[in-house]
């Protein structure tokens, strides 16, 4: 049996506005097209989201989750021991002077983070809320706070062995550092297989989960307001702004969308914020809710392990850690000690996953969309739909919605807004992402950086125009082949890490790296 | 007596000509020496794309030896020419934070600047240079028309 994670968990949460789009569209090109690629693609997406024998538990979760776990205890819990260090960093304390007009930390990590902010935060959240309970929540958190120590690992190493050149542009990632790293540690072929392996899959997941699936959602979320229409319109607009964007050099648009984007999840916490404290009466029982859903049976299917898998699923999904994109983004940071950015992007995780989807969690639990049975206690469970019942059954983005929408009666609208601008904004990083992987396959270029963009281009018509179930399934597990293939060159680096790391720290403390401010 | 240093917030264009060449007649009554600062306004928290990130390193390195040869070079070579001792400092950052930076840094006894730039709409309501200046400068502040 086929174990569909991201895509049909979040199709299924859209399944309202975009099932009469879906219907249309049911047409024999479609269906050949689908066809076609799920013949090709099926064993390998089979292969990456199957079970551990037994269970449910996809095992590439577990392989993702058990990295951080490692991460952690090998760099004896450096998200707690760095934490203060890492917020004196981005501030600026550590920044020499002389070094203003190169790019700060803060600005690596805010660009980081709206790559990664997205739908998985607003939609994702909900899918864990609603299949695996509140407690989902705590094995959430959990997952985020241990993939703080994989955020860690990759991104020193793609700042230590990321390329610079001549004319002072750099390129960094996981493709740099499994081919240099690899080498200095004796595996000079193997490095270069895994590099462009890891590349492969850095394309065809931009192409796939960074692209065509948040076209789709963008598509089914501005459908489910204005009412439905064709999808390639949708495509062809999105399109266009994205060709704008990153073949014509107009950069106002990704700066108005990279202003905009920080400003709405400020906005959507703030709105969170204020809906928990309306509620304030209720926060102890919500946490309540949360632990005990996280350890015991609050009448969800699976119990506690349904929570379990829903929380560590969503986490992964939503911060990326280990999967080695962020990587790509840090590494243009000016520093002399490829560690600090390390410690930097451990704040990542946190605010992508321990601040704002706790928050989401939170707003959900404390408006009641969850149906509670009022006689047992327990949630009220909907076999049909496979989860939690809902008021007006809503689920995904529109349960969050409905959740924001019980308080704030036009919050939805923005939340609309910022759906939109968060899908547009994490394309254009996944554009990036793509684009990097595929000089490193083809080499630097006008030529080859201009055949990417257009062929990105042309996928976002197809994304928002098209239903393609197995493309974007395919696509998804591509993601998560880049996790693969990352986290072997991670367990072969970290003692590399872990010198520069027991050396900065030593250098800290005897004052030779010094605070300017 | 000692030397004094005046700085001059060298913005490049008329305007700063005409507080350069007011600089340079004031400092050829006592042989001053002028500082010519040139800022280049830049925030750490400024939001870049990934583009923009990754060929940051490249661009300040053209922007830096832009305002050199085609700001800072002629106008050094002006004061030299007056007969005066000349000092240009190229910075990132707030300009009149560094400008007030620069000011203490070299002893400065006067700060001159020009009054241009503070019609337009944004310096109404964010504030301008000489507007700044005139609020945190150490020393006495020439604000030129």
């Amino acid at each position: 049996m086929r174990i569909t994670i991201f895509p049909v968990a979040m199709a299924a949460s859209f399944a309202a506005t975009a099932a009469v789009a879906q219907t249309a569209q049911t047409d024999s090109f479609d269906a050949r097209v689908n066809a076609v690629a799920e013949k090709f693609t099926a064993p390998f997406v089979n292969f990456i989201f199957s079970s551990i024998p037994g269970t449910n538990f996809p095992w590439i979760v577990l392989w993702l989750l058990g990295a951080a776990l490692i991460f952690t205890f090998y760099f004896s819990f450096v998200q707690i021991r760095a934490f203060g260090h890492a917020l004196a960093l981005v501030s600026g304390k550590y920044s020499d002077p002389k070094d203003a007009g190169e790019v700060s930390h803060f600005q690596a990590l805010a660009t980081a983070l709206s790559g990664t902010v997205g739908l998985g935060n607003i939609a994702g959240v909900a899918v864990a809320m609603s299949i695996g309970g509140p407690g989902a929540t705590f094995w959430m958190i959990l997952a985020g706070f241990l993939g703080m120590a994989s955020k860690f690992t990759e991104c020193t190493l793609g700042v230590k062995y990321r390329n610079e050149y001549p004319d002072g542009t750099v390129s960094g990632g996981p493709m740099y550092y499994l081919k240099k790293g690899l080498a200095e540690r004796g595996y000079a072929g193997f490095g270069k297989f895994m590099a462009i392996m890891f590349s492969i899959f850095c394309v065809l997941g931009s192409l796939g989960g960074g692209n065509m699936f948040q076209a789709n959602q963008a598509h089914a979320q501005i459908a489910g307001i204005v009412g439905d229409y064709p999808g390639w319109i949708t495509g062809v607009i999105f399109a266009a702004i994205v060709f704008a964007v990153i073949v014509g050099g107009l950069k106002s648009i990704a700066q108005v969308t990279e202003k905009v984007v920080p400003f709405m999840g400020v906005l959507y916490c703030g709105a969170g914020l204020i809906i928990v404290l309306m509620n304030y009466d209720k926060i102890g029982w919500a946490f309540g809710q949360i632990f005990a859903g996280a350890f015991t049976d609050l009448g969800i299917a699976g119990g506690m392990v349904g929570a379990l898998i829903q929380g560590l699923r969503r986490a992964a999904f939503s911060n990326e850690a280990g999967v080695g994109s962020a990587a790509i983004a840090h590494s243009a940071v000016r520093t002399k000690e490829p560690i600090t950015e390390g410690f930097v992007s451990l704040l990542e995780p946190l605010i992508d996953t321990v601040v704002i989807c706790t928050m989401t969690a939170l707003v959900i639990i404390i408006t009641g969309v969850l149906q509670i049975d009022p006689e047992t206690g327990r949630y009220v469970w909907n076999a049909e739909l496979g989860r939690i019942a809902t008021t007006g059954d809503a689920g995904g983005v529109q349960l969050t919605s409905a959740a924001f929408g019980s308080t704030i009666s036009w919050f939805p609208y923005v939340l609309a807004v910022a759906v939109i601008l968060f899908a547009f904004s994490t394309m254009l990083s996944w554009s990036y992402y793509g684009l990097k992987a595929w000089t490193y396959m083809f080499g630097e270029g006008k030529a080859q950086e201009i055949s990417f963009k257009l062929l990105f281009c042309l996928f976002v018509i197809i994304g928002a125009a098209m239903n393609l179930g197995p493309v974007v399934d395919f696509s998804d597990a591509a993601i998560f082949a880049m996790g693969l293939v990352n986290i072997v060159g991670l367990y072969i680096l970290m003692p590399v890490v872990k010198a520069e790391m027991v050396s900065y720290f030593a250098r800290l403390k005897s004052g030779e790296i010094k605070r300017f401010k | 007596m000692t030397q004094e240093t005046f700085v001059v917030a060298y913005e490049g264009g008329a305007d700063s000509d005409r507080v350069l060449s007011y600089a340079i007649s004031r400092a050829q009554r006592g042989g001053a020496k002028l500082v010519l600062a040139h800022i280049l306004e830049w925030s750490p928290y400024a939001f870049l794309t990934q583009e923009e990130l990754a060929e940051r390193h490249a661009r300040r390195k053209k922007e830096m030896a832009r305002a050199q040869e085609a700001i800072l070079a002629p106008a050094v070579e002006k004061v030299r020419a007056a007969g005066l001792e000349a000092q240009a400092e190229l910075r990132y950052g707030s300009v009149p934070e560094l400008i007030v930076d620069i000011a203490k840094e070299t002893n400065a006894a006067l700060i001159f600047v020009g009054r241009a730039g503070s019609s337009s709409i944004a310096a109404r309501i964010f504030g301008s240079v000489p507007l700044a200046l005139a609020q945190i400068a150490p020393v006495p502040t020439v604000i030129v028309p």
